[in-house]
Order: structure tokens, then sequence, then C-alpha cells
């Protein structure tokens, strides 16, 4: 059923996440680990999950060496590097620019990139000197996890899923990107199928830059649209 | 429904927290949780999992972690569909096997998923009822099972972006009542629109919303 899969893999980067409620007490960024409440919530799921686990591989519906590939895989091998490169190719080639924005799924082949997800299309949407988008799931927890990796905790919070729409000026302020009255914010609220991936503006002062080093500037935040590229790659 | 999950425009969420250096997984035990997600060889929509998850009470909801909840959804939608049964989750220990035994996924399933493929040539759909720059209005329906259409779209004028084609529709699929296939269209509304003078008055956000939450206007 590997279309019901594809499905899913969308459907799995979709579900909700609120964070605790205890979570909301700071607004500081901080360091992993320490006092994470899901963190807290320690042997009841450890020893559920296992149990489940064990009961699927009894029953003959899972095999265990797919289950740690599948772990493997998102941990070591899909995450943000895979979007910045197709973002790093689109600065330096503006016709791959023009298909990466018209036709995502076949221009990321072009480079290797196979896309996975929502069971539905991709959509790559380009920041401009006037224009600023910003990708977010108020219902769940949408997001193009086959070119970005699984989404961060903040991207799965009640805070961001809620406010994302009403205050998406307040929210980027907040991750430190003041945006000025003239430029346009286009909010995507992830509803369905389609995933959104944000193309972001090239920085200044990088046109002696190699393609890879541009690509290493590129981070996941900037194509979220909760942050810009900056020389440095100084903004996550 | 109108639930704690469809929390687009409340403002009483706190500050965002951002995480250093944040690990994909935060216990060992959300991986399992992910990967069973993933391997799980269901033939029921994932929108039925969505329905449970956010039939679990608010208060819950809200202080369950993220792959805690998976692990609700996924647990229910198993037991709904036979898959494995309370008294098995309660023992651990496998009762009966299925009838129909299922493909299990495999590590080269797995290996596959990211390689990139010819993309399949869609077949272009009969064109839907709204054509893109049609204006239209959200409906304001408030269904008490799973919906896509959320609360704060209701009622509000839009237009149609663009036509992404024909998808099964959560509102029956996740009920076990049909896929109603229907076009799904990014339509966009003012932010002004939906907020008020508050909002800024370029900006707009875009949903995706099935043909049937749609009408004329």
């Amino acid at each position: 059923m590997p279309t019901t899969r594809r499905e899913i893999l969308g459907a799995v980067l979709t579900t909700a996440g609120a964070a605790a409620a205890s979570e909301l007490a700071s607004a500081e960024e901080h360091d992993h680990p320490d006092d994470h409440d899901h963190q807290a919530v320690p042997s009841d799921p450890t020893l559920r999950v296992k149990a489940l686990e064990s009961l699927l591989v009894a029953k003959g519906l899972v095999d265990r060496a797919t289950l740690d590939a599948l772990v493997d895989t998102f941990e070591h091998k899909i995450g943000p590097h895979i979007g910045a490169r197709a973002v790093a190719h689109a600065w330096v080639d503006a016709a791959y620019k023009q298909r990466l924005v018209t036709n995502p799924v076949a221009a990321l082949a072009e480079l290797g990139i196979g896309y996975a997800g929502g069971g539905g299309p991709v959509v790559v949407v380009e920041n401009t000197a006037k224009v600023h988008n910003l990708v977010t799931c108020t219902l769940c927890s949408c997001y193009p996890s086959s070119l970005l990796g699984l989404p961060p905790l903040w991207y799965k919070s009640a805070a961001y899923r809620s406010r994302s729409v009403i205050d998406p000026r307040g929210v980027l302020r907040e991750f430190g990107l003041e945006l000025p009255d003239d430029v346009e914010v286009r909010v995507w609220d992830s509803t369905a199928q389609t995933r959104y991936l944000v193309l972001p503006e090239r920085p200044a002062a990088t046109q002696a830059m190699s393609e890879a080093e541009l690509a290493a500037l590129v981070t996941r935040d900037a194509m979220v649209g909760v942050a810009r590229v900056t020389p440095k790659g100084a903004s996550r | 429904m109108n639930g704690i999950h469809d929390m687009g425009g409340m403002q009483d969420m706190g500050p965002i927290r951002r995480e250093k250096n944040e690990p994909v997984f935060h216990a060992t035990w959300e991986g399992r949780v992910f990967a069973l997600e993933w391997a799980n060889p269901r033939e029921w929509p994932y929108s039925e999992e969505r329905l449970h998850i956010e039939s679990i009470p608010p208060a819950d909801y809200l202080r369950m972690s993220y792959y805690e909840k998976w692990l609700v959804g996924m647990t229910e939608a198993m037991v709904k569909n036979g898959m494995v049964t309370r008294a098995e989750l309660e023992s651990g220990t496998a009762s009966a096997a299925l009838a129909k035994p299922p493909h299990v996924m495999t590590v080269a399933e797995v290996e596959a998923f990211f390689r990139p493929a010819t993309p399949k040539a869609r077949p272009v759909p009969p064109s839907g009822r709204f054509q893109p720059k049609a204006s239209v209005r959200a409906r304001n329906i408030h269904p008490v099972g799973h919906t896509r259409l959320p609360r704060y779209a209701r009622g509000k004028r839009g237009v149609i972006e663009r036509d992404h084609g024909v998808f099964p529709f959560p509102d029956t699929e996740a009920h076990g009542l049909g896929k109603k296939p229907q076009h799904v269209y990014s339509v966009r509304f003012a932010a002004r629109e939906l907020w008020g003078e508050q909002a800024g008055t370029r900006d707009s956000v875009f949903l995706d919303l099935w043909e049937d939450y749609l009408e004329a206007a």
C-alpha cells in the first residue's frame, strides 16, 4: 500500500502536538536537556510503547528492523540540509528556480531529492523584498518533513499554531524578525495534503560563495518563514 | 468539531518556546511511536486517527506531549478497526492472528521512500466548481466530527488562488462515510477579513479548502 503510506508520511507530519501547558512558562530559548514536561512523563509511555511494539511484532504487523530504519532515517538522514540544497541551487540558477516554483517535485528530483509527503503536492513559495511567506498548521502539525525533517516542538506548539494566523508579525518579532509595513505577509495554513516550503531570499554579499557554501547558510527556520537567511547563517 | 485542536486565532497560549539543539526525538519511546505509526499496515484513513486525537478532552490535549497524542490516535484506530483488541493491549500477548495477514513494511521500502521517483503524471481532473480568482465564502458550518475548515475562516470571504486537484473529503472519510472525492482549493483570505482592523492591510492567510466548505460569493 505505498500510496497509503505516502499519505501517512504527510499525515505523520500532521498530527497535533500542543506543547504541555507548563511549557508556556518561559519565553527564553533553552538548551536541551532540562525541564521538559514530556521528559518528565517517564516510565509509563516507555513501558506502554514497548508492550505495543512487542504485540505488533508478535502479530506479524511490523518488523523491528524496519522500525529501527525509520528512526535512523529521521534521526540521521532526513533534515533541513535537503531543502537547503534546493534553495541554494535555485539561488545560483534562475531557470532552476523557475522550475522549483512551478513544478517542485520534478525540480527536486533533478537534484536527486525524493519528495514523499502529504499524499498531495508540495508548493514552494518565494520570499522577495516585498513578500514574506510563513508556514503553519493551526489544526495539527503538517510540515514538509521529507525536505526539512520532523518539525521542531515550537512548530507543533499551541503558542505558534494559535497566533501564527492572527498575529504573524508579532510571531516573527518574537523570532527576532521585524518586517517593515510595506512588506506583504502571506501565511500558509496547511489544512489539507499540500505542504509548503519557503524559498528564502538570497542574502546580499554572497556573490563569491559556492553553491555548497550557500546551502550551509540556509536554515530550517528560513524555510518555514520565521527567519531570513543571513550571511553568517546566524539565525537558526 | 469546535475543539481545542482548532486553535487558529487564540491569543492566550503564551510565548513561543524554542529549544536549542533540539533532538529529533526527546526519548527513545517517541522514536518508536513515530516508527510504529509509519510502519503500521493500516487500511483506515489517517484522518480517522486525527479524529481520535481531536476527541481527547481539552485539558488532556493541552497537557499531553505530541507523541503521546499520536499513541492515542494510533491505538484507538487499531482497536476500532480490529487490528488489535483491548485485551491484547492490556495483556501484551497476541491472542489471534489477523484473518488477512497484511504486507509488512521492509527496510528496503523505507530506503525507497526518499528516492526521487519520476513524478507520476497526475491525471488532470475535470475542473472543479470554482475557477481561480473566483470570489467564495467559507460556509458557516459547525460539524461535530472531523473537519479541516478552521473556525476562524467560517463565514469569511476569500478568493480562489489555485486548484490543487481532487482529494478524499476528510469530513466523511474520517467517519467511515466514504471518500466523497472533491476539489481542494488554495483560498486567499485578506487578514482584515479574518481579523478586522488590527490586521495588516496587505497581509493575507491562505487555506487549503475542500469544495464542500465553499459557496460562491
